[in-house]
């Protein structure tokens, strides 16, 4: 990319009165842009606001923690069995209800099962369906909102009172009702918690558009004779990446929290295949017997990654918004 | 504000009309034939009565006349009738809805009291000790999902100090609930830290927000003392926001007492629509599921209403 790519209306960094929240989102969108841009122009020179983004996002000890918790997490559910072998096919009463030791470092269940190699197993089924349906819930929302926002008039009204009715009726209503029509697979339970979840996202990236279509260097833009399609593709979604990665970072905590609590309440994923919510749900039969090991594991590793989820959302929009930073 | 009122009550009316052809719809994806669900899997050999059974409820008319037939229902508050427990869906709401309201109008007194001046402690101690506390404090309950809390408040308080029974007031009516306010407390405890974790959030961000409004300075340079100009200033203007937000978290707030409920086998709204759900008793589900969109549709009709009083600035918008 070239310095050339880079609008006219980019504020000049040096002078923070001249920024506004949004504009920072833009380098976010074309890192490598921002990169050249700071690499390439003399010494001296103020840093870009990505970098200045970065900066902020980095100094966030709670947003670094998450991303490492985040890390782990993923290496442990889907790195992990390749290292820790164990059974998870074959149930065997003889080893039930093992407490923790050199053998079974968390334990065994009610099948005999390693408490530590399922968790590994049931982390990697909460961590795809929930990334997956926030990665689908996402691209709809966006899609949806953006279409309401650029058209307005008659089209924007009519796709928002349909989100508007779908967001009264609570997500996990929704999905209970939808889940109990049909049989949960993976797919389809990704396909339920986009179904149900795009709709906060569609209303973000609405209001993103309405607001930067009437911004006045869009304005400038369209004086100069720039079309639609410019002013799109160039300034509306560019400045809107930061608001949608954000709301993206708290739909994979929700995206994982419904999941774990549909599974939590039999309804989500079905046995033999198990979630952490799965988990609980069984532990839970035994919780008169004192077997914390079938309670705790699964529990720590849902609470450490939403909140990472969340960490890391609070960080990015930290470091999206500049109002903040100046606070 | 009377024009701004009559467009908003019209837009709520679309929405609801909306979440019943939503409702409907659903209503029409479930699988299989209603009939030879209630009839039985022998009804197959009988077509006569399965005819029988379209006609008498209007399975055999076209989609647009039963959505036509099925609101009428509803504008009479015929909700359904579950063939499986052989009962009303209006008279189940009946004995359930009462158990629901009750559980989630203390638990939400009970947060907006503590999550006020928490919010407000945390905005004015900002970054200091307190503030991390009840960040953390918030966090944690925030990201810790609603069934896992009462897992772990029935592992205390009822099985490792068998303080308080692990399960709500069970039997018929109302009165079990005042009868048998210990069985109350764990669920009450667990919704209401839900709601401390959500309110708490909004209450320090719309504190801070106040804090460097111009008013504040002006109070300041007045010669107001801190204290009123957090009382009298930045309190008052703060809660404007949380009246919103208790319109706007309705939805969640019902679902976060559908899960408590499920834990403790509380036997209010929430229940029982879980117990449909696994029994695949639809008509319960639907009919549920309406009046719940219908509560939080009322809910942010009422939320907005609210800040167009509470504000006066948006008062003068609309005119």
């Amino acid at each position: 990319m070239s310095l050339n790519s880079v609008p006219p209306e980019l504020p000049d960094p040096g002078n923070p009165s001249a920024t506004t929240g949004l504009v920072t989102a833009y380098e976010v969108v074309e890192p490598e842009a921002a990169a050249t841009l700071a690499g390439g122009l003399p010494a001296g020179k103020p840093r870009s606001t990505f970098r200045r983004g970065l900066e902020v996002f980095l100094e966030n000890k709670l947003a670094v923690t998450g991303v490492a918790i985040f890390v782990f997490m993923l290496l442990f559910c889907f790195g992990g069995p390749l290292v820790y072998h164990t059974d998870q096919l074959r149930v065997n009463f003889a080893n039930e209800f093992i407490p923790p030791g050199s053998a079974h470092w968390l334990g065994t269940d009610a099948n005999g099962f390693d408490v530590l190699g399922r968790l590994m197993r049931a982390g990697q089924i909460s961590l795809e369906v929930g990334l997956a349906a926030a990665a689908l819930a996402t691209v709809v929302g966006v899609l949806w909102g953006a279409i309401a926002g650029y058209f307005g008039g008659v089209v924007d009204a009519s796709l928002m009172r349909l989100v508007d009715a779908m967001l009264s009726i609570p997500t996990l209503f929704l999905a209970i009702v939808v889940v109990s029509l049909v049989t949960p697979s993976k797919t389809v339970l990704i396909l339920v918690i986009a179904l149900t979840s795009w709709l906060t996202t569609s209303r973000l990236v609405r209001g993103e558009a309405l607001s930067l279509r009437t911004r006045d260097y869009v304005q400038a833009m369209r004086v100069m004779g720039g079309g639609s399609r410019r002013a799109v593709l160039r300034h509306i979604a560019p400045n809107a990446v930061g608001t949608i990665m954000v709301n993206a970072t708290f739909q994979v905590a929700d995206a994982i929290a419904l999941i774990v609590a549909l599974s939590y309440l039999g309804l989500g994923i079905r046995p033999p295949a198990q979630d952490w919510g799965g988990m609980l749900s069984d532990g839970i039969q035994y919780v008169n017997d004192g077997y914390w090991w079938l309670i705790f594991p699964a529990g720590i590793c849902i609470v450490a990654v939403i909140a990472a989820a969340i960490f890391i959302g609070e960080g990015l929009r930290d470091a999206v918004e500049v109002r903040l930073q100046r606070r | 504000m009377s024009v701004f009122l009559v467009r908003r009550v019209l837009q709520s009316l679309v929405v609801i009309l909306l979440v019943t052809v939503i409702t409907f719809g659903l209503l029409r994806l479930i699988p299989g034939n209603p009939a030879i669900a209630v009839l039985g899997p022998s009804a197959f050999r009988n077509p006569a009565s399965i005819h029988q059974f379209d006609v008498q409820y209007g399975f055999n008319r076209p989609w647009y006349s039963q959505y036509w037939l099925w609101l009428d229902h509803i504008l009479h508050l015929n909700l359904g009738f579950s063939w499986k427990l052989n009962q009303s869906v209006f008279s189940l709401l009946g004995t359930h809805l009462p158990k629901t309201i009750f559980l989630v109008g203390i638990s939400t007194i009970l947060a907006l009291l503590l999550a006020v001046p928490i919010g407000l402690i945390q905005a004015v101690r900002r970054n200091k000790l307190a503030d991390h506390f009840f960040n953390g404090f918030s966090t944690v309950f925030y990201a810790m999902p609603a069934f896992l809390l009462g897992i772990l408040l029935i592992m205390f308080f009822a099985i490792k100090i068998p303080i308080f029974p692990p399960e709500g007031p069970q039997g018929e009516g109302l009165g079990v609930l005042f009868t048998n306010f210990n069985a109350l407390v764990l669920p009450i405890i667990s919704l209401t830290l839900v709601e401390i974790a959500l309110f708490s959030r909004y209450m320090r961000s719309a504190v801070l927000d106040n804090l460097t409004e111009d008013y504040v300075r002006t109070a300041k340079a007045k010669g107001a003392s801190e204290r009123r100009v957090l009382v009298r200033h930045v309190l008052r203007n703060s809660l404007i926001p949380i009246a919103t937000l208790l319109g706007l978290s309705l939805p969640g707030i019902i679902a976060g007492a559908l899960i408590t409920e499920a834990v403790f086998n509380y036997p209010g709204m929430g229940y029982l629509f879980y117990q449909a759900a696994l029994n695949q008793d639809y008509p319960i589900l639907l009919g549920i599921t309406l009046v719940v969109a219908v509560a939080t549709v009322v809910g942010s009709l009422l939320a907005d209403v609210a800040y167009a009083v509470l504000d006066p600035r948006v008062r003068y918008v609309s005119q």
